[in-house]
């Protein structure tokens, strides 16, 4: 009986020993081509961002042999000289054998009008160069820009492109003579915003996301953490504390633009800060990450062992000793991993910021927390939205950016993590 | 660790002080709200003036035209807008809003005109279309096509079926939502045009205006018509992927994606430069700002600011916003126009 028993048991585990193990190799696949699934689009959607953004890291410039005319340039105007004449002058000079009056504008408008600016730096900053004929590189115009990288394509009819035959033939003529090169795209990264895609830049927009997440991070790090530290240690259990316990977390799941309506009616209406500020952007966003960082505090708080706490009660340490000497340290890495993580999450928000007036144009880098500003994801809106196409690269180059910061966030949150993340 | 918390507190502490010591007090910035339509142009004018003046650059918020005029109308003083954008005239009701809020002089500038286009890929046909057939294609519901007043639900599947002289592709158009102010141009140029050629529904208009619009100004909800969103990039990046469906945005976007998309005729008339300047294209609206006069002599720079979009060198045909899109007003208007800004003429109400 008791044999027979056994070989029944053995008998039954073998009959279904196949089935658990192709359900165990069929649980294995779904898991292998979930993960293999998300990382095609991962790579799809940074390809296609690459792909479409690389090339807005150069520019193409002309070298443009200026004669910085003493008749024109007086060392008393060199605030209100007419530089634009001088390019101009110099860019004709190119094609002597350009006659028309309509062909000479046509050449004027192959040159940025950011060059005037660019040369006016130049002979603001060194004087004494009047006089003298100076070999300088200046911005070219950016359907220019599109035409040479190939963005504005040569094949089609010529009343289809934006840059006509003979346009494209001088072109061809300063690429034969080594005139006109695609070069490192410095406005990009040293401008504020412009509606002239070759001198548009993310300064200013980097600036605005500084400034507004350095009031977010001075606001909501310390207040989450005094209320997560509070809520955990000496709050009493009951009705009340799970109320507010309720709400955070609520909070944390509410869509950001109601953050947003929430900061117009409290901040711009009734405490009358100025609109478009960074410091309101800040406030607003403070808000919307203060949830976050208490829920992520929290469990950070409620993973140092009771123990530790024992153990420091045991030697005569008061409440508030045993708090600050022994468990905020031991739970500080998992509170500012919450912390960078929220910080992220307010990196990447526009949607609030529409509604305090951030999502503007502003031209001027901001200096202060109080200039009107606008931030990263909301110069992506913008440029995505703007006809001219030499935007849409400059959509995808500043996308790259902010992806790249907020991959050094999240990676400084796992360095922190790991570092200093004690394991009992 | 104390030190440590203690800094945070007094940092935190300085912000908060900081925060409401600083409520606006004065500013020396022009402030635009506004329609996201003029904003292309207004900003080109606002970059101009900022490096050419020894004034800063003006900011400019697109808002939408709505949401930009009930800001300008919220009140007068340096914590409003000076100026509104609109891609439609301001309406009465706006106006009174305006007074009741204190804001009783307001300047209206014809900054220009802007045309709304169909088109579809390069790939595919081009379309000849009329209003007519545009109000049958996109209409939630049409007069029966079996004769008759009753309306139905729009039965229409393919062009051809709309018009025998027209391509036997699926009736599919992308176009913005309801909240921009380029649909409601649409719907009000072309829509409430094209149904009045149903002479049962013409009828309708005196007797009933309210159902009359009902039926003229809703679009179709099957599919045929989709939402696209405000980004009128991305209809054209749709288009090109797509080569049956057609697309409906502003003039500016086919100028610059003239190699990718091609512009339907409407009523005979393609949509060029000059046809919507002298008016021929009928889908066309034009364009204002709407400057607060109390706010002239206060925040610095805006007459200069009026001065530089009224310039030629900003709006004629050769100006630098013709070659952003903006399609200049004709030579005579632009010069009554001009001296009106310059002279700071106010609306009066009673023109309503």
């Amino acid at each position: 009986m008791s044999e027979n028993h056994q070989i029944s048991t053995m008998d039954r585990v073998s009959v279904g020993l196949a089935a658990r193990y192709r359900k165990e190799r069929r649980f294995r696949l779904f898991g292998i081509s979930a993960i293999v699934a998300s990382l095609l689009f991962l790579a799809l959607l940074l390809a296609s961002i690459t792909a479409k953004g690389y090339t807005a890291f150069r520019q193409t410039e002309v070298l443009l042999d200026v004669y910085l005319d003493p008749a024109v340039l007086d060392v008393h105007n060199l605030a209100t000289a007419n530089y634009a004449a001088l390019v101009r002058d110099a860019a004709l000079a190119l094609f002597s054998q350009v006659e028309s009056r309509q062909d000479k504008r046509i050449i004027g408008k192959l040159i940025s009008t950011g060059a005037a600016y660019r040369l006016q730096d130049l002979v603001t900053s060194k004087p004494e160069l009047i006089g003298s004929t100076r070999p300088i590189w200046v911005p070219a115009d950016d359907e220019v820009d599109m035409f040479v990288k190939g963005h504005i394509p040569r094949d089609v009819p010529e009343a289809e492109r934006r840059v006509s035959d003979k346009q494209a033939s001088w072109i061809d003529q300063l690429v034969a003579a080594d005139r006109l090169k695609l070069k490192f795209n410095t406005a990009f990264f040293q401008a504020g915003d412009s509606r002239e895609p070759e001198l548009a830049g993310i300064r200013g927009a980097a600036a605005g996301s500084m400034f507004t997440l350095a009031i977010t991070l001075l606001l909501s790090f310390p207040v989450g953490v005094a209320a997560a530290v509070y809520l955990e240690e000496f709050a009493p259990k009951n009705r009340w504390t799970d109320l507010i316990e309720v709400n955070i977390n609520n909070l944390a799941a509410i869509p950001s633009i109601v953050f947003g309506l929430l900061g117009l009616a409290v901040f711009l209406n009734f405490m009358n800060l100025p609109r478009s500020a960074s410091l309101v952007g800040g406030l607003v966003l403070t808000l919307m990450t203060l949830p976050t960082i208490i829920i992520a505090s929290r469990a950070s708080l409620k993973s140092v062992p009771p123990s530790i706490r024992e153990a420091a009660l045991g030697v005569g340490a008061s409440k508030m000793q045993t708090i600050s000497h022994h468990i905020l340290p031991l739970a500080m890495p998992g509170m500012m991993t919450g912390a960078i993580i929220g910080m992220a999450r307010a990196l990447g928000e526009t949607a609030p910021l529409l509604m305090i007036g951030m999502v503007a144009f502003i031209v001027d880098v901001p200096n202060s927390f109080s200039d009107p500003a606008t931030v990263l994801p909301v110069q992506i809106f913008l440029w995505a939205d703007s006809p001219e196409r030499a935007f849409v690269e400059r959509t995808s180059a500043a996308i790259m950016i902010l992806l790249l910061l907020l991959l050094a966030m999240n990676a400084a949150a796992v360095f922190l993590r790991n570092k200093f993340e004690r394991r009992w | 660790m104390q030190k440590f918390a203690l800094s945070l507190a007094t940092a935190t502490m300085l912000i908060g002080a900081a925060a409401t010591s600083m409520a606006a007090d004065g500013r020396d910035y022009i402030s635009v709200v506004g329609s996201s339509t003029v904003y292309p142009f207004s900003t080109a004018v606002a970059e101009q003036f900022g490096k050419a003046t020894k004034f800063k650059t003006p900011k400019i918020e697109s808002t939408g035209t709505g949401g930009g005029i009930k800001l300008f109308c919220s009140g007068s003083g340096v914590d409003t807008p000076d100026i509104a954008n609109a891609s439609r005239q301001i309406k009465k009701a706006e106006i009174e809003t305006c007074a009741k809020n204190g804001v009783t002089e307001i300047v209206e500038v014809k900054v220009g005109y802007d045309g709304i286009v169909l088109a579809n890929s390069k790939k595919s046909e081009q379309f000849k279309l009329s209003r007519k057939d545009l109000f049958m294609a996109l209409a939630k519901e049409v007069p029966s096509p079996e004769g008759g007043d009753k309306l139905v639900a729009n039965p229409y599947k393919t062009w051809k079926e709309v018009n025998d002289k027209l391509p036997a592709a699926k009736i599919e158009v992308l176009g913005p939502p309801p909240t921009s102010g380029t649909r409601d141009a649409f719907v009000e140029m072309v829509m409430d045009h094209g149904c009045t050629a149903f002479e049962s529904i013409k009828a309708l208009k005196s007797k009933d205006e309210k159902q009359f619009k009902a039926v003229c100004q809703t679009v179709r909800e099957d599919g045929a018509f989709i939402e696209a969103g405000e980004n009128d990039n991305l209809i054209v990046q749709k288009l090109e992927a797509n080569p049956n469906s057609l697309g409906i945005f502003g003039f500016s976007f086919l100028d610059q994606n003239a190699d990718k998309i091609q512009a339907s005729s409407i009523d005979g008339q393609a949509p060029t430069f000059e046809t919507i300047a002298d008016g021929k294209y009928p889908v066309s609206r034009p364009l204002f700002i709407y400057v607060k006069k109390a706010h002239v002599g206060v925040i610095p720079g805006i007459a200069e600011y009026l001065a530089e979009f009224t310039s030629e060198r900003a709006w004629s045909e050769e100006g630098y916003l013709a070659e952003k899109g903006l399609i200049p007003s004709p030579k005579n208007e632009r010069k009554t126009i001009a001296a009106d800004a310059k002279a700071l003429n106010v609306i009066v109400n009673n023109k309503f």
